[in-house]
């Protein structure tokens, strides 16, 4: 798969447990404009039903979850 | 306010510590979904927005307020609290574990827009005055208001 997604901004979720990475999360998609995308990278093993719940329930998009060095990397683009 | 029912209501009775930090999560969740997201506070719930000093003027609300002092901090768990151990012990397994703290955790709420209601009759039985709240929570209102707080929302919990 291409690695093509260009990302507005970076998150370190590093370490942070539920629900901070939400918290997160919310405030940077706040932060981007619509259509622009956010990376995160977290190490709690609850963003793999989290995030995909929140983009869910906010109504963004979550355009990719991957397993990475210990952890989890995330792309959400904002949608609205 | 418009009728959305798209808003989240938690009503706390609760004053435990594992409770309380649960019903601040839930809030927390919804309101950074992007909800509407209100709580209220009653009876033992309260003491999660105190400010933590003495309260009461009659005789048995000021026992009331010595046996419940000390707010969101002195709070213990529903189970193995063992005056007080157990909370300390909680205490130092969430922070091993980097777990927020709850003081910090209702702050992130407060932060993310979610309003805090403190029941009027609460406040008038156990004689706990707005003054003896921490700041920024809203004007005490009874239960009219946190039942249309609730038609307003699509979820209500009573924890």
């Amino acid at each position: 798969m291409a690695e093509d997604i260009k990302v507005s901004a970076t998150l370190d979720l590093k370490g942070l447990v539920c629900p901070i990475p939400i918290v997160k999360v919310s405030q940077a998609v706040k932060g981007i404009q619509v259509g622009e995308t956010v990376e995160a990278f977290a190490t709690d093993p609850g963003v793999l039903a989290d995030i995909p719940a929140w983009c869910k329930t906010s109504g963004n998009e979550l355009v990719k979850m991957e397993h990475v060095d210990k952890g989890f990397r995330f792309v959400i683009r904002k949608l609205k | 306010m418009e009728n959305n029912k798209n808003g989240t209501t938690i009503i706390l009775m609760s004053g435990d510590m594992d409770k309380v930090m649960a019903a601040f999560n839930i809030a927390i969740g919804a309101a950074a979904a992007g909800k509407e997201t209100n709580m209220f506070f009653t009876f033992w719930g309260i003491k999660a927005i105190q400010k933590g000093n003495l309260v009461g003027q009659s005789l048995f609300a000021r026992m009331m307020g010595i046996l419940n002092r000390g707010g969101i901090n002195r709070i213990g768990p529903s189970r193995f609290n063992f005056w007080g151990l157990g909370r300390w012990m909680f205490k130092k397994m969430m922070q091993k574990h980097h777990i927020t703290p709850m003081e910090e955790l209702r702050k992130t709420a407060m932060d993310l827009g979610v309003k805090l209601y403190p029941c009027q009759m609460s406040m008038e039985v156990m004689e706990i005055k707005a003054e003896n709240l921490i700041a920024g929570v809203e004007p005490s209102c009874g239960v009219a208001a946190m039942l249309e707080m609730s038609d307003r929302s699509r979820q209500t919990l009573f924890i």
